[in-house]
Order: C-alpha cells, then sequence, then structure tokens
C-alpha cells in the first residue's frame, strides 16, 4: 500500500485489497498468540477521533493499535471541546499538532475524512463517515468471506437492507465487486439510492429469489428512525419484505454465509435464530475486524518508526 | 477624477445594443459628453486607454447578496461594491436575505444609505414575506414607496401557492416584479446537493431536478393567472429551461436568469467534499448546463445573474452538509462568461447588462445605448486579458469562490460608475 491514507476502498484497488487481506492472515496468527503482541508500530502514536457513537469500531481500531504497541489516544466528543463550539478543523489541527502518525476518524457527515486529511500531516483512516464509506468494515467482511468460502470470485453476495443510507453497503460493493463477486442490492425502492449509474450491481426488490441463489445474505442495519416517515409503512412490513426470519434462511444454499455489520436490530433485519445458526459468521467479523485494522494501520504507517 | 469631472475612455471598441464601433468616449460630470473619434477633450482631462478594449454599459447584477446588515464578517455593501465595480458592475440587486430582512422600508433605507458610499448602484430587494417566512405579505406598497422594484423572499421559495398567488396580484397593482427561488422545500428535503448519480455514490442527499421544476411549473401558472410579472431567479435544470420557453411563447410576462457556476460546473465537483461547491440551486448534470447555455443562446434566460454568496472561511470548512451554500461571483462572472461560454460578446453584454437592466427596472440608468446624454455608467473590458483567479486578492471580505485556480481570458480594464473612475488599471480607486 503506497497512500499515506484510507479514504474509500476505490483508494486501495483489487491489488490493494489482496495486499491488506494477505497482511492480515499474519496478524490473525499474532492475535491467537498468548501473547497477542508485536513490537511493529512502537512509537507510533494513534487517534480515534469519533464524533459519532460507535464502540465496537473504536475498540477494534484501538485493540488493533495496542496490539502493534503503538500508543494510542482516544478523543471522545462528548467530553471534547467540540462541544465549547471548536470548529472540525481546529479540533483537528490541535490533535496533529500533538505529532500524531494517524488519525482514525468516524463523523456522521460524508466527505469529512477527506476533508481531514487536507488539514493535517498525520495518515487519516475513515472509520465511516456519514452514508458515504467504511472501508475496513468491506476489508474485514472480504477478510471472513475469505475465511470461510476460499475466495469471492464469483460467489453471490445480496446486500439487503437500506442501502440508501448505508456507509457499508457502498464500501461493500466496491470491495466485493474488485474481488469478483457478483452483488444484488435487495430493498425497496426507498431504501435504494436515488441513482445506480456506475454500480457494478444487479437490484431486486424481492429477498426469496434473490437468497435461493445467494452464497452470502448481508444484512444491513436497519436504523429505527427510518422505519417511520415517509421510508416505509412500518417496521413490521419491513421485517415482512426484507428480515432475514427463519423461514427465509431456510432459503440459501448449504455453506451460505450470513452476515451483518452490527450492531444487530434482532426481530427486525434478522431473527435471533438465524443470528445463532452456522452460517453465520456475524462473530468472526467482529474478530477479524481487529486484525484487518492491524494490517491497516501497519500497512499505512510502514512500520519503519 | 480630475477636477473637472471630465475623463476620456480613449482607443476603445464600444459595444452595446446598437452595435460596435471604434470611437472615443469622453465623460463629463457623470453623463457621457461625447462619443467619436478625433473628439476635442477639455484640458485636464483623465485620460484611461482602451486600446484593444470593449467600451459597453456597466453591468447589471440581477442578484447579489451583500451581507449587510447582519452578517458583515462575510460581506459589506462596501466590500460587495468594490468586488462589482472590479467584474464591470454598476449596479447590483442586493438580496432581502439580511438580518434583519429587508421587509419595511426603515431597512430598505438603511441598505440605500450604505450603497450611497459604494462604488456601485445598490438597488435592494424586499422580502415577500415578513421575514422572509413565508407567511404573511411585507408592506410591499411600502416597500416600493422607499424604492424598491424587485421583491423575492430568495433563499427560500413562497411555499404557499395562494400567498404566492396574491403576492403576483398585489405587486402587479404596484407595477412591480416577482422572484422567485424556485424550490419545493418537502421535495428537496434537506438536501445538499444534486440529486443523481453523484448524491447516490458520495451519500449526500440530493435535491432532484423536480424541486425547482414544480415551483417553475406552479409560478408560470399563477403568473399566467395574475398576469404580474415574474421573474425566476437562478435557474438550474434543463426542464425549467423548457418551461420557460413554453411559457415565453405562450405569452406569460416572465424572465429569467441563471448563474455562470450553474453554465460551467457539474454535480462532479463535490466529490472533493469541498463546500466550496455546495450551492442552491446545487451544481447539476452535464446536460443542465449544455441546456441552460443553449437557453442562453437562444433568449429563454435573458440575464446572468452572479448569486454572489460570500461566506467566511470557518462556514465552508464545515462539514458538507452543514456548510452554508453559496459562492461568491460578482468580481468574476464577466470572465466567467468571456472564457467558458462560446457567446459573441455583445450577446454576452446584453445578459450582463441591458437586459438585467430592464429587469431590475434600472434601464434609467443603466444599459442604455453609449451616447451623448447618458449616464456615464461604463465598463472597459480587455478581451485578451488573462488572469489567474486567487482567492486572496479578491475583493470581497470572503474567500468562497469556486474559480479557485482557474486562468480566466478577459478583464476590466477600467469601470466608470456615474462618470467616476472606480476602476482604472484593474484597480478599485477607493
Amino acid at each position: 500500500m503506497t497512500a499515506t491514507h484510507l479514504l474509500s476502498v476505490a483508494d486501495l484497488g483489487t491489488d490493494g485489497i489482496e495486499e491488506v487481506l494477505r497482511v492480515t492472515d499474519s496478524f490473525v496468527e499474532v492475535s491467537a498468540r498468548a501473547i497477542p503482541k508485536v513490537p511493529a508500530l512502537r512509537g507510533r502514536t494513534v487517534v480515534s477521533l469519533f464524533f459519532e457513537d460507535s464502540t465496537r469500531t473504536r475498540l477494534s481500531f484501538e485493540a488493533a493499535a495496542r496490539r502493534l504497541s503503538a500508543d494510542v489516544m482516544n478523543f471522545a466528543v462528548s467530553s471534547s471541546s467540540v462541544n465549547k463550539g471548536e470548529c472540525l478543523r481546529d479540533t483537528v489541527e490541535t490533535i496533529d499538532a500533538m505529532g500524531v502518525d494517524a488519525l482514525v476518524v468516524r463523523h456522521g457527515s460524508s466527505g469529512v475524512p477527506w476533508q481531514v486529511a487536507g488539514w493535517v500531516g498525520a495518515s487519516v483512516i475513515n472509520a465511516g463517515d456519514g452514508a458515504h464509506e467504511h472501508p475496513t468494515q468491506a476489508l474485514l467482511d472480504c477478510f471472513t468471506i475469505r475465511q470461510r468460502r476460499g475466495s469471492l470470485e464469483g460467489l453471490r453476495i445480496a446486500i439487503v437492507g437500506d442501502v440508501k443510507h448505508s456507509r457499508v453497503a457502498r464500501s461493500g460493493v466496491l470491495a466485493f465487486t474488485a474481488l469478483g463477486a457478483e452483488v444484488t442490492l435487495v430493498a425497496p425502492p426507498t431504501l435504494l439510492p436515488p441513482s445506480l449509474e456506475g454500480w457494478p450491481v444487479t437490484v431486486s426488490h424481492e429477498l426469496d429469489p434473490v437468497l435461493v441463489k445467494a452464497d452470502v445474505a448481508y444484512m444491513l442495519r436497519m436504523q429505527s428512525e427510518r422505519m417511520t416517515g415517509s421510508l416505509l409503512p412500518s417496521r413490521r412490513e419491513y421485517t415482512a419484505g426484507f428480515g432475514l426470519t427463519r423461514r427465509r434462511a431456510a432459503l440459501l444454499p448449504d455453506g451460505a454465509l450470513v452476515m451483518h455489520p452490527g450492531p444487530l436490530n434482532r426481530g427486525v433485519e434478522i431473527a435471533a435464530e438465524v443470528a445463532g445458526m452456522p452460517g453465520s459468521v456475524i462473530t468472526s467479523q467482529v474478530a477479524n475486524g481487529v486484525a484487518v485494522r492491524m494490517a491497516v494501520l501497519y500497512l499505512l504507517l510502514g512500520g519503519a518508526g | 477624477m480630475s477636477a473637472t469631472g471630465a475623463a476620456v475612455v480613449r482607443g476603445g471598441t464600444v459595444v452595446d445594443a446598437t452595435g460596435r464601433r471604434r470611437a472615443d468616449v469622453l465623460v463629463v460630470d457623470g453623463r457621457v459628453a461625447a462619443v467619436g473619434t478625433g473628439l476635442d477633450v477639455p484640458t485636464a482631462t483623465t485620460v484611461l486607454d482602451a486600446s484593444g478594449c470593449v467600451v459597453a454599459p456597466g453591468l447589471v447584477d440581477l442578484h447579489a447578496h451583500l451581507r449587510e446588515p447582519g452578517f458583515e464578517e462575510s460581506e459589506t455593501v462596501e466590500t460587495a461594491s468594490r468586488a462589482a465595480a472590479l467584474g464591470g458592475y454598476c449596479a447590483v440587486v442586493a438580496m432581502p436575505n439580511t438580518e434583519p430582512a429587508v421587509d419595511s422600508a426603515a431597512v430598505v433605507r438603511h441598505v440605500q444609505q450604505l450603497g450611497e458610499r459604494a462604488l456601485c448602484q445598490v438597488a435592494v430587494a424586499g422580502a415577500i414575506t415578513v421575514g422572509r417566512a413565508g407567511r404573511q405579505l411585507a408592506p410591499m406598497a411600502e416597500l416600493a414607496e422607499a424604492g424598491v422594484r424587485l421583491f423575492t423572499d430568495d433563499g427560500a421559495g413562497v411555499q404557499d401557492a395562494l400567498l404566492m398567488r396574491r403576492a403576483l396580484e398585489y405587486g402587479r397593482g404596484l407595477g412591480v416584479t416577482l422572484a422567485q427561488h424556485c424550490e419545493d422545500a418537502a421535495l428537496a428535503g434537506g438536501a445538499s446537493m444534486h440529486e443523481g448519480e453523484w448524491s447516490s455514490r458520495l451519500g449526500i442527499p440530493g435535491a432532484p431536478a423536480e424541486a425547482e421544476e414544480l415551483m417553475v411549473m406552479r409560478d408560470l401558472a399563477l403568473a399566467r393567472l395574475t398576469g404580474a410579472r415574474l421573474h425566476l431567479l437562478h435557474l438550474s435544470t434543463a426542464g425549467s429551461v423548457e418551461l420557460v420557453a413554453r411559457a415565453k411563447a405562450a405569452g406569460v410576462p416572465v424572465t429569467a436568469e441563471a448563474a455562470p457556476h450553474h453554465l460551467v460546473l457539474t454535480h462532479a465537483e463535490v466529490a472533493s467534499y469541498d463546500p466550496v461547491f455546495k450551492v442552491n440551486p446545487p451544481l447539476r448534470t452535464a446536460a443542465d448546463v449544455a441546456a441552460l447555455r443553449a437557453g442562453l443562446a437562444g433568449g429563454t434566460i435573458d440575464a446572468v445573474a452572479t448569486d454572489h454568496a460570500p461566506h467566511p472561511q470557518e462556514a465552508k470548512e464545515l462539514p458538507f452538509d452543514q456548510a452554508p451554500p453559496g459562492m461568491l461571483g460578482l468580481q468574476t462572472c464577466l470572465a466567467v462568461c468571456l472564457t467558458e461560454l462560446d457567446l459573441p460578446v455583445e450577446r454576452t453584454l446584453a445578459l450582463l447588462s441591458w437586459q438585467p437592466a430592464a429587469i431590475a427596472g434600472l434601464a434609467d440608468q443603466h444599459g442604455g445605448p453609449v451616447a451623448p446624454g447618458a449616464p456615464a455608467n461604463l465598463c472597459v473590458i480587455d478581451p485578451a486579458a488573462t488572469w489567474v483567479v486567487d482567492p486572496a486578492t479578491l475583493a470581497s471580505r470572503s474567500t468562497n469562490t469556486p474559480w479557485r485556480g482557474r486562468t480566466l481570458t478577459a478583464r476590466v480594464r477600467h469601470t466608470l460608475f456615474r462618470g467616476e473612475p472606480v476602476v482604472v488599471d484593474g484597480r478599485a480607486t477607493r
């Protein structure tokens, strides 16, 4: 990886994704050790800068940085000067001035990591921006699928749910198709982006016929605030049409995987018993997340220092 | 200016609505005294070299946010008027979305007073509704009495069809023009860019072209119903152009403007996530750009208006969805048009000078033929001069220009406002 930032999956390309996955393999091995720690980033400082609540992604990045022996600082918005009216640029430049090597940025507005990258000397890692991208999620998803199925080449992946507002879906489409998978987006039209021009995907408004042929059912989280108002008549109707119920899960071919970026709305987009069935790799996704983020940090910060 | 108040613009080609001719222009006491070659010039006359230049009636901007009162950190009447003069303008229509809004004669007079020291004429537009809140008509007669000729709630469209009907009817009685920011607020719903390929990819909520076109459609119907003069601000979609063309053909009393950024830039610019490219109406598709250009060439669109909208740097460094919409325009508009649009100089000047002067009700002072007795509002344009837009050197108090770093061909060399050379050799004289 020659880039200084990881903002979009598109920055990586197929070769870049492959490289991250190769390096992840070795960090999975590290994570399995009794003392899961290597000195690769000793003396380096990684700051997690989360302007939006996220327990799992923040913890995953921080665990990854610590296992590489980096120093970790955590900027929590609730206790920060952002609440005192400090502007984004001042906040970011102040932290950069402390001499940090990487900023892991999560923000509710699309594009913020691009803005931040223009202001700082540190490497910027996009940990999720608005409804835009979440590259490390897509990378850990690719790793998880490859772990179970050997390769993504030719796999049929159904991404189901609120694609319109999903950064997981946008990064996922880029990564899965770069590795040769065929992606079908499954959602009612109100939950699809208004234009899919240039997206290498097919679309279905019906879940059952897609599940019958799917190698992966990737269920997106359905935010509660989307389930009322003009996007959907009701939560009940969403679950009836697009939830992965036990009946629907039975339609999946043998060996098919069920995935979810978390946190789960059990009973909404996925039934509790489906999340626990053998094809479900949801906990593997979380476990692999740490190793993938180790790989990203290692590749960006070069290990020299 | 010399003590006699005389200046001569020498060596240029005069271009106005009557055509073009090589001529010098002598200006005395704020008026054009003579036009021709070999003019007898009083002693101590200021000589302004116009060799290689076009000498034209000063430009008129139908749409500028001067930000005063209320937002002086972004711009003032004075700084905006300097940018305007440097851009060749001798008159600008000041939009009423100030704080307080221009919804009373007192605020009109306040802005007019600020305009007395300006480097160009400041014509004040009034709000259609009290506080631009879209609920109750502003005292339009009182505002018209104070000199308002154009009414608009710009920044927002009047959403209530009945209220807009009443505004048009009442305005017809006053002989004024109602100008609409066409945007159906519910359909646009919190958008930060054009809805389409790029908004979908970038994960930014978009407003469909139809959010503009629905209101264009509605207001054309209301103009037909009421017979009132309607002006449509900053049209940005191919559909709007088509609707206006049809309405004009049917005899509806409507005029329309387009902004320079909508004639050149597309929504692909937003991929940079730089809020300098956030504007309302948003940058749209290449097909929309082409349709707007065709509308200019074919006469459907009557004016190019800047929608000059200064914002301080810190506001334009917010996340894209939180940053305020708007771009600078006054100092660059003419050069952008001459550089980017394949229009003859005459047509460009019609769109930037005499046609907007007529729409703004300023034709007695601006845009008229360069002839003896006419008010000496002139701009001298060097069509071959190239320059690179540097936000730091623009006269505006803000720097949010979408043309940063762009090389433009054509530059304003001199501007004379009521006979006073307010710009000489590309520099403001005060």
